[in-house]
């Protein structure tokens, strides 16, 4: 990986913030609010792939889903080439929409189950009105030789494909519109591990072929180990740490970290390693913790964490933890 | 320990298309076959629309012909069901009856389900106090009786078989809204609407060409299940003399015109009564059928 700061960003994440109001018991209570995202800041390069992972329910697919405006964020800037698109009206939303594009989780829920693969392509076209009508049948064809489907499949229905194929079918169509950006929610996480395979050796391939950007956001840290040049790890809506892919894999700075890699199987029945195995269970994220949101299942919690919460700051290059005492911790 | 395979060429696999499975059309007729009831339902319905459509081609006499001489003759060979006070044939005027009492029933259905649809897609979609004001309306709908409904429509627009219409047709509305409403919130939280929000869709596309189609079975057995009901309830409105007026052949009226002669011709009320009743349960056994096929948990 060539040194950062000749990349240029793509888009600046600028403390984003993501709240949900919940129904509370009573008309007089005040109203509460889960805190999915809650002030989260963080840039992509231009070609990069930069994937978020965390538990569940710590905020990684809501951050995608509010950078795409599908949820509209409470508060926060996203700037996209500089300029902050949560200002953009309608019209300018729908032209931009094109370099924004999103691979989900579910292949089975992600396509329409009444429109023919022919259709779903067809219409991603017709929306952004990349391709005029008579070239569209071309670029379809092209399409699926790009994700590696035959050209049969254009007159058939979600249904008579297997779930990686169908992830195909989603692939294809949010390249259809020549975006810059693809925001893969879980886009792995469905599908068998040969399929798996698969689709993240397609993913990277068309990374390369048509110089796109990738955030990739994930629970599987060995799928996050294959794709990335950089890791995002959250917990409770707030980033924990981010760095390099070896950096944070070989040298993981934050408690939380380091508890998340030792999480993943070695396959190797001898290897004996330090688990760290943390106690309790996530909070909640109506009344998250005080100080540093950590530190009721953090080993190391002091006073001061409890009291005061940790900013996120460079410890080493392009390395950036949240913990305050992210160097003692790591001798 | 990990193994991890590098190689300088790109690694292409072509897929394989498997078999096609079984249609859904398919599948959903040998479900609905499986089910004789609703098969029976089904035959019954064909029945009478095929007979109304052929009115002309059957019926023996002209339903509006009155001949004195031949008032209140018991079903015989040249009246099968027998004539009413004026010496109609009551066999044709229940084959041309049927014209005007599914046209009703049909009617009725298809203007409540029009604006019901409408509304349920609207409110589920958007939500938030757009939700809350469509929906308390329907509410405030569904608190009134129906019959008690329609007698203020029609007392306020008077009576007419399209009075009748509109007012059987505006029950139905708050009862499409409900269930519209309903499959919409479930197919809006499905990841292939956000695909196509996040190509740049606007509301009306994905509305009426991501969500519609796709909550379809609910309003069909809705629909059908609702033809039985409308039928029965205009055929009751024009019973108490709101809808059909006397000369016309419908069912509910001729029902009314029979109850002077319970005693000495039954045969005038018995005979509409049963069409109605026998139309009124093949919709709903035909209805119950299609629920059970279109249940994916009924699929083998």
């Amino acid at each position: 990986m060539q040194t950062a700061e000749k990349k240029k960003i793509l888009l600046e994440v600028d403390h984003l913030k993501q709240y949900f109001p919940v129904k509370t018991d009573s008309v007089f209570k005040p109203k509460s609010y889960v805190k999915a995202v809650d002030d989260v800041s963080f840039h992509l390069y231009e070609g990069e792939t930069l994937s978020i992972v965390g538990e569940s329910g710590c905020g990684k697919s809501t951050t995608g889903r509010a950078i795409l405006r599908l949820d509209e964020p409470t508060d926060g800037k996203v700037l996209y080439s500089g300029q902050n698109i949560l200002d953009f009206n309608k019209k300018e939303m729908r032209k931009l929409r094109g370099d924004l594009q999103v691979i989900f989780q579910d292949p089975f829920a992600s396509l329409n189950p009444r429109q023919t693969v022919k259709q779903i392509l067809n219409e991603a076209m017709a929306i952004q009105q990349v391709v005029p009508k008579d070239k569209r049948l071309e670029r379809m064809l092209e399409l699926l030789g790009y994700v590696g489907l035959p050209e049969e499949a254009l007159d058939r229905y979600p249904h008579e494909f297997s779930g990686g194929q169908r992830q195909r079918i989603g692939i294809a169509r949010a390249l259809a519109v020549n975006p810059k950006l693809i925001i893969c929610d879980e886009a792995v996480s469905a599908l068998d591990v040969s399929i798996q395979a698969q689709i993240l050796n397609l993913l990277k391939k068309l990374q390369n072929q048509f110089q796109l950007t990738f955030l990739f956001i994930s629970h599987d840290l060995s799928v996050v180990r294959h794709i990335s040049d950089r890791v995002m790890v959250m917990y409770l809506g707030k980033v924990v740490e981010i760095a390099e892919k070896k950096a944070l894999f070989d040298s993981p700075h934050h408690p939380y970290t380091k508890a998340l890699l030792s999480s993943i199987p070695v396959p190797n029945p001898t290897y004996s390693r330090e688990r760290v195995i943390l106690k309790g269970d996530v909070p909640s994220p109506i009344d998250p913790p005080s100080g540093c949101r950590f530190h009721t299942r953090c080993p190391f919690a002091t006073e001061k964490c409890k009291m005061e919460e940790p900013a996120l700051r460079e410890i080493n290059r392009n390395h950036y933890v949240s913990c305050h005492f992210a160097e003692q911790l790591f001798q | 320990m990990s193994v991890e395979v590098k190689t300088d060429r790109s690694v292409v696999i072509k897929q394989s298309m498997s078999q096609p499975k079984q249609s859904k059309l398919k599948d959903f007729f040998s479900v609905l076959m499986l089910n004789k009831a609703a098969l029976v339902g089904a035959v019954i319905i064909v029945f009478y629309i095929l007979i109304a459509i052929f009115a002309p081609l059957l019926a023996p006499y002209d339903p509006y012909e009155i001949k004195l001489e031949n008032k209140l003759m018991p079903p015989s060979g040249d009246h099968w069901m027998g004539t009413d006070d004026k010496g109609r044939d009551i066999l044709s005027r229940i084959i041309y009856g049927s014209r005007l009492s599914m046209g009703v029933g049909f009617a009725a259905v298809f203007f409540g389900a029009f604006f019901g649809i409408i509304f349920g897609l609207v409110a589920g979609y958007y939500g938030k106090w757009v939700d809350s004001i469509i929906m308390r309306m329907m509410d405030v709908m569904l608190a009134f009786p129906g019959i008690l409904l329609a007698l203020a429509i029609i007392s306020a627009l008077g009576p007419s078989l399209i009075n009748v219409t509109i007012a059987v047709g505006a029950f139905s509305v708050p009862l499409f809204a409900r269930i519209v409403r309903g499959s919409t919130l479930e197919v809006k939280r499905l990841e292939y609407i956000d695909a196509i929000r996040s190509l740049g869709a606007n509301d009306v596309t994905i509305i009426f060409k991501h969500i519609f189609p796709n909550i379809l079975s609910p309003i069909i057995v809705q629909g059908t299940l609702r033809l039985a009901t409308a039928i029965l309830s205009a055929a009751g409105l024009s019973f108490l003399g709101l809808g059909a007026q006397p000369p016309s052949p419908e069912w509910g009226t001729m029902l009314s015109n029979g109850r002077d002669f319970l005693f000495s011709a039954p045969y005038i009320a018995i005979f509409p009564g049963l069409t109605i009743s026998i139309l009124v349960l093949g919709f709903n056994i035909f209805g119950d059928g299609l629920r059970d096929a279109f249940d994916p948990r009924m699929k083998k």
